[in-house]
C-alpha cells in the first residue's frame, strides 16, 4: 500500500466505527456458522474426544480412566473384525468404483449414442440411499429366492449362492451393493474431468500417431490426477461413514461377522450403552479421517498457492 | 507440383454446413495463411486437412497423395495449436521424442531430430524442463518443435500466437518467417490478425462464411480487394465508403454522390460498369493526403476535421466530406485541430468501386 | 491445378466409410451395454416382485414378469404393513420425511445462502478460518458428534422431536451448501456489488434484490442436494426423531428387517420403491442440475 494511503488511514481511523461494529450485518448474518463451526464441529469432537478417556455407561461422567477404553477397543474381536472389513470394503471400493468409474467414463466420452441414456442408467443408484440399495440386495442376493434360484432354474441344480449367511462372504455382500450404488458417481466425477480435458491435447496426439489407449494412459491420466485424488478422498471419507447398508443388508451378521466401525459405535453409544468405548472407537475413526485429509488438504493448499505464484 | 490441394471440400455438423464446397491450392514452400473473422470456418479447414476432422464430401491431397481417408499421423503434416496442447507431465525432451518412440523409430533418430529441432528452436536449455515451468512464448516453440521433428514438409499452425502477449507476439512471428525461409516448409497458418497475416504470408486467403473470399498476395488482397468484404476486413482504420451512382459523362466515368463528383478516369474497371448504378466507392485513410497534390491523376476535396486522435506513429482524423464520414491517416507532425476545414486529396486509381451486391466494379 | 483436376474424382472422396459393426464398436457397446443391464437389474427385479402375489414370488424366478399383476403389496405396503412395533404401513413414515423434509431443506438454504453471500462479498477477519472449520466438517465421521448432539438438543428440549432431525439436518448440510453458494457467489462480478454499494443499498439489500433473483440455479441445486440428502437419511433419523417420528427410510428397515412373521417380499420390495420414489423423480425430472448438484456435494458422503 503506498504510504500516503496509509497516512489517511491513520488520521481517520478515530472517525471510523470500532472494529466490531463493521460489517455487523454480515457478522450476525455469519452467526449460524460460527456457532456451527465452534461449537458443532470442534467442540462436539473435542467433547468426544475427551470423554472417550473416561469410564461414561449410559450417561457421560467425568471418570477419567485414561487409555483404558482403547485398550479394550483394540482388544475387542468386533471391532477387529469390523476394522478388517472396513479394510477390505474400503479397497475393494476404491479399486472397483475407480476402475470402473473410469472406464465406464471413459466409454461414454467416445461421441457414442445414447450417452445420456447411459450415463442416467448408471449413475440413478446414486439417488436411492443406502437403506433401499441394502434391501433390493438383500433380496437380489437371497439364497432361497433370489438370483441363486435363477440359476438353479436354468439348470445348475446344486448352485449355491448364500454370500449374506456366510460369515467369510457377507462383507462381499456390502460390496457388491456399495458399488451399485456408488460407481455411477465416480464416473460423473470422471467424465467431467475427462470433458475437462483441453481438446487440442487430442487433437496433438492423434497427429503424433499415438494411439488412443496409449493417449489415456501416458498423458490423460496424469493429467485428471487431482480428479483422481478428489475422488479418492471423497470415497474413502465416504467408507469410513458406511452404517446405513450394513444395517439395511447383514444388520453386522451373520454373527457379527460384517461388523463396520460406524455401526461399533451406535450399537456402544446407543444399544449397549457403554458411552466410554463408543466414543473411543469414533476418536479412533476421527484420527484415521484425519490422516487421511490434512495430506490432501496439504497438497491441495500448496497446489493453490503455487499456481498462483507460477 | 502442388503441396496441398482441396477440391470442393464441404463440411458440416449436423445440419449447420461450415465449408462450402471449398477449393485451395498450395504450392510447395508457400506460406498461406487463411485469414477470417471469428467463427468463419478456418480452424475447421485446417482440422480438415489434418485429417482431425471427417470430411462431408471432396477431396484432400497432400504432396500429390490422396489423403482423404489417411489418419492424421500419415499424412505428412505437422501440427501446432493455439492452447500449445503440450504433454503437461512430460518433460520438454519426451513431449518432442513421445510420437517418434511410439512410431517406433529407432532411438539414435529419435536422438538426432529432437536436438537438431531444439537447436533450430533455441529451446536446448529447456529440454528437461516441463512445460509448467515454461512461459508462454518457450511452449509455443516446444510446440512447434513437436512439428518439426516429425519431419514432414507440411506445416499446420491454427492461431499459434493468439495466447502471447503482444510484444511475444512480434517476435515470435518473425522468428516463423526465419524458420519458414531456414526450411522451405509448406505452411498453412490460420488467424484472424491482419497484421500477422500480411507480414507473414506469401498469399493470403480471406474467408468468410466457409467460402474463400479472395486468395492473393498480401498487396494483391490490399490494393485490389475482390468485394466490399474483402476491402472492409483488411486494414485499420478500415477503408471508407461512400455510396453513390455512377455516372457516365460522354465516355468519361464519374462517381456522384449529393455535392460530391469524382472523376474515374484512371480507375481501372473490372466489371462492366453501367450508368446511374449504385455503387460504393473505398478509400483507404492511408491513401489519402492532406493538402492540394496537382500531382496528375489525383483530386482535391474540402473536408471538416471532426476528431483528432494521435496514434503515436501517425495521426488519424475523422472528417467529414460532403455529410459523409470519412478517415485520414495522416503522419504524427500534423496539426489539425478539430473544426478545421482541410482539403484533402487523393488517387481515384488507388480506390475501390463495390457493386450493390458486394462485387467490385 | 492440371494435376487436380486429373486427380479429381479417383482415389478416396467424401467422408470416410465407417463401418457400424467394427470391432472397436462391439466392444465399446457390449461393454456399455453389460453395465446398464447390471445397474438396471436391480430396479427391474424390485418392480417386477412388488407387482407379483407373494405365492408367486416363492415359486418362481425374480426375473420373470409378473403372471398376474396385482398392487396389493404397493397398498399393504402403504397402509398396514408392520414395523414390529405397529402395523400402519409406510405412510407415517412418508408423512413423518416430509415434516422433516421441508423445513430443514428450507432452514438450511436460507442459512447457507447468506452465509456463502457474507463470504463472497463481505469478508470479515476470521470470516475464512470459520469456513475451513466449516469445511473440514464435511468429512468429520458423523459419529464423532453423534452424543455430543445428543446433549446439545436434550438441553434445548428438542431431543425425540422433529425439531431436532431438523436442526441437525440444518448442521450436517451446512458445509456443503456454504461451499456452494459461496463459490455461486465468487462468480458473481465484483463490479455488480460494488455498484450496488455505491449507490447505497447494504448487507440485505444487496442480497435480497440482487443476488437472490441472480442465483435461481444455484438454489435449484441446493433443493436437488437437500431433498435427496434429507430424504435418504437414516442415521439422523433413527438417532434424533424419536420413534413416533421416524422417517420413512427408518420405518421402511423396521418392515423389512423385523423379525416377526412371514416374510412378504413381495411387500418389502413395494415399499422400498415408495422410499426411493422421491429421489428417483427428482432424479429423473432433474437430469443436468442433479449432476452438478451430487458433484458439488460429493464431500457430502
Ligand atoms: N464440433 C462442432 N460442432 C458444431 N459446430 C461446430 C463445431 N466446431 C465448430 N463449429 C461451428 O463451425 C463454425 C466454424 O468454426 P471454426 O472453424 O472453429 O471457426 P474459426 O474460423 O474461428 O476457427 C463456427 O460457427 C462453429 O460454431
Ligand atoms: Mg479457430
Amino acid at each position: 500500500m503506498p504510504s500516503f494511503f496509509r497516512q489517511i488511514e491513520q488520521k481517520t481511523w478515530w472517525k471510523r466505527r470500532p472494529k466490531i461494529l463493521r460489517n455487523l450485518s454480515a457478522k450476525i448474518a455469519a452467526l449460524p456458522m460460527i456457532a456451527v463451526a465452534l461449537v458443532g464441529f470442534v467442540g462436539c469432537s473435542v467433547w468426544s474426544i475427551v470423554y472417550s478417556f473416561t469410564s461414561s455407561k449410559s450417561l457421560p461422567k467425568e471418570r477419567f480412566v485414561g487409555f483404558k477404553q482403547y485398550d479394550r477397543l483394540f482388544d475387542s474381536s468386533r471391532w477387529q473384525t469390523s476394522v478388517e472389513n472396513v479394510a477390505v470394503y474400503g479397497i475393494c471400493s476404491l479399486v472397483f468404483s475407480l476402475v470402473v468409474g473410469f472406464l465406464l467414463a471413459v466409454a461414454l466420452d467416445q461421441k457414442i449414442r445414447f450417452e445420456n441414456t447411459f450415463r442416467t442408467i448408471f449413475l440413478y443408484p446414486f439417488a436411492l440411499s443406502f437403506i433401499v440399495t441394502g434391501l433390493v440386495w438383500q433380496w437380489l442376493l437371497n439364497a432361497d429366492f433370489g438370483v441363486a434360484q435363477v440359476i438353479r432354474d436354468i439348470g445348475f441344480t446344486s448352485f449355491e449362492l448364500n454370500i449374506l449367511s456366510n460369515r467369510d462372504y457377507a462383507i462381499y455382500a456390502i460390496i457388491i451393493a456399495g458399488l451399485w450404488q456408488g460407481t455411477g458417481f465416480v464416473m460423473a466425477l470422471m467424465l467431467a474431468g475427462l470433458r475437462g480435458i483441453d481438446q487440442d491435447i487430442w487433437k496433438a496426439s492423434r497427429v503424433d500417431g499415438i494411439p488412443a489407449w496409449r493417449t489415456y494412459l501416458f498423458i490423460v491420466i496424469p493429467m485428471m490426477k487431482p480428479v483422481f485424488i478428489t475422488t479418492l478422498v471423497i470415497i474413502a471419507s465416504g467408507i469410513v461413514k458406511v452404517f446405513d447398508l450394513v444395517v439395511a443388508l447383514t444388520a453386522g451378521g451373520p454373527g457379527g461377522s460384517s461388523e463396520l466401525p460406524a455401526k461399533y459405535v451406535y450399537d456402544f453409544m446407543f444399544g449397549r450403552a457403554n458411552l466410554g468405548q463408543a466414543l473411543a472407537a469414533s476418536t479412533v475413526m476421527l484420527t484415521t479421517v484425519l490422516i487421511i485429509l490434512i495430506p490432501w488438504a496439504y497438497l491441495e493448499f500448496s497446489h493453490k498457492k503455487d499456481s498462483e505464484n507460477g | 507440383m502442388s503441396s496441398v490441394a482441396i477440391s470442393d471440400l464441404s463440411l458440416s455438423f449436423g445440419s449447420v454446413e461450415v465449408l462450402k464446397s471449398l477449393n485451395l491450392e498450395v504450392d510447395e514452400g508457400e506460406f498461406i495463411v487463411l485469414l477470417g473473422p471469428s467463427g468463419c470456418g478456418k480452424s475447421t479447414l485446417l482440422n480438415c486437412i489434418a485429417g482431425l476432422l471427417d470430411v462431408t464430401a471432396g477431396q484432400i491431397f497432400i504432396n500429390g497423395n490422396n489423403v482423404t481417408w489417411d489418419e492424421p499421423k500419415d499424412r505428412g503434416i505437422g501440427m501446432v495449436f493455439q492452447s500449445y496442447a503440450l504433454y503437461p507431465q512430460m518433460s520438454v525432451e519426451k513431449n518432442l521424442s513421445f510420437g517418434l518412440k511410439v512410431a517406433g523409430l529407432p532411438k539414435a533418430e529419435v536422438q538426432e531430430r529432437v536436438s537438431k529441432a531444439a537447436e533450430i528452436l533455441q529451446i536446448e536449455p529447456l529440454l528437461k524442463r516441463k512445460p509448467a515451468a515454461l512461459s508462454g512464448g518457450q511452449r509455443q516453440r516446444v510446440a512447434i518443435g513437436r512439428a518439426l521433428v516429425r519431419d514432414v514438409n507440411v506445416f499446420l499452425f491454427d492461431e499459434p500466437l493468439s495466447n502471447l502477449d503482444a510484444k511475444l507476439r512480434t517476435d515470435l512471428r518473425v522468428e516463423l518467417k526465419r524458420l519458414h525461409q531456414r526450411l522451405g516448409n509448406t505452411m498453412i497458418y490460420v488467424t484472424h490478425d491482419q497484421i500477422e497475416a500480411l507480414t507473414l504470408a506469401d498469399r493470403i486467403a480471406i474467408m468468410k462464411d466457409g467460402l474463400i473470399q479472395q486468395l492473393d498476395t498480401p498487396a494483391g488482397i490490399y490494393n485490389n480487394p475482390t468485394n466490399r468484404f474483402v476491402a472492409g476486413f483488411i486494414g485499420s482504420p478500415g477503408m471508407n465508403f461512400i455510396s453513390g451512382t455512377l455516372e457516365d459523362d460522354a465516355g468519361q466515368w464519374f462517381f456522384a454522390a449529393p455535392d460530391l463528383r469524382i472523376p474515374l478516369n484512371d480507375y481501372a474497371f473490372t466489371g462492366n460498369p453501367t450508368a446511374g448504378q449504385q455503387v460504393e466507392i473505398g478509400i483507404r485513410p492511408e491513401h489519402v493526403v492532406l493538402n492540394d497534390v496537382s500531382e496528375a491523376g489525383f483530386v482535391t476535396l474540402q473536408v471538416e476535421a471532426d476528431i483528432v486522435e494521435p496514434m503515436g506513429a501517425d495521426t488519424v482524423l475523422w472528417t467529414k466530406l460532403a455529410g459523409n464520414n470519412l478517415t485520414i491517416r495522416t503522419d504524427s507532425e500534423s496539426t489539425v485541430k478539430s473544426g478545421d476545414s482541410l482539403s484533402a486529396s487523393f488517387n481515384p486509381a488507388r480506390a475501390s468501386i463495390f457493386a450493390q451486391d458486394g462485387s467490385r466494379v | 491445378m492440371a494435376e487436380a483436376v486429373a486427380n479429381k474424382m479417383q482415389g478416396p472422396q467424401g467422408p470416410k466409410p465407417k463401418r457400424i459393426i467394427s470391432g472397436r464398436n462391439i466392444v465399446l457397446y457390449g461393454f456399455l451395454i453389460v453395465a446398464a443391464l447390471y445397474w438396471l437389474l436391480p430396479l427391474y427385479v424390485m418392480v417386477v416382485t412388488s407387482l407379483k402375489g407373494l405365492p408367486e414370488v416363492r415359486m418362481g424366478n425374480i426375473f420373470s414378469p409378473p403372471m398376474e399383476i396385482t398392487f396389493e403389496p404397493w397398498v399393504k405396503a402403504w397402509d398396514s404393513a408392520c414395523t414390529g412395533l405397529y402395523c400402519e404401513g409406510l405412510k407415517v413414515g412418508f408423512w413423518n420425511s416430509i415434516k422433516i423434509l421441508i423445513p430443514s431443506t428450507v432452514i438450511s438454504i436460507i442459512i447457507a445462502s447468506v452465509n456463502g453471500y457474507a463470504l463472497s462479498f463481505w469478508r470479515f477477519k476470521g470470516s475464512e478460518i470459520f469456513f475451513t472449520i466449516l469445511l473440514f466438517g464435511a468429512f468429520i465421521p458423523y459419529q464423532v458428534m453423534l452424543y455430543p448432539l445428543v446433549i446439545i438438543l436434550r438441553e434445548l428440549g428438542l431431543f425425540s422431536s422433529l425439531g431436532g432431525v431438523v436442526l441437525v439436518h440444518t448442521i450436517f448440510g451446512m458445509p456443503i451448501l456454504t461451499l456452494l453458494f459461496r463459490n455461486y457467489f465468487a462468480g458473481v462480478p465484483d463490479e455488480l456489488f460494488k455498484a450496488a454499494r455505491v449507490d447505497g443499498a447494504g448487507f440485505w439489500r444487496i442480497f435480497f434484490q440482487i443476488m437472490l433473483p441472480m442465483s435461481l440455479p444455484i438454489f435449484v441445486v441446493a433443493i436437488i442436494l437437500q431433498v435427496t440428502g434429507i430424504w435418504n437419511d437414516f442415521l439422523f433419523g433413527i438417532i434424533y426423531a424419536g420413534t413416533t417420528n421416524f422417517p420413512m427410510t427408518v420405518q421402511l428397515n423396521n418392515i423389512v428387517n423385523s423379525t416377526q412373521g412371514v416374510k412378504e417380499y413381495n411387500v418389502n420390495m413395494a415399499a422400498t420403491l415408495l422410499t426411493g420414489a422421491l429421489p428417483l423423480i427428482v432424479y429423473f425430472v432433474s437430469g443436468k442440475l442433479f449432476v452438478r448438484g451430487i458433484a458439488a456435494g460429493a464431500v457430502k458422503g
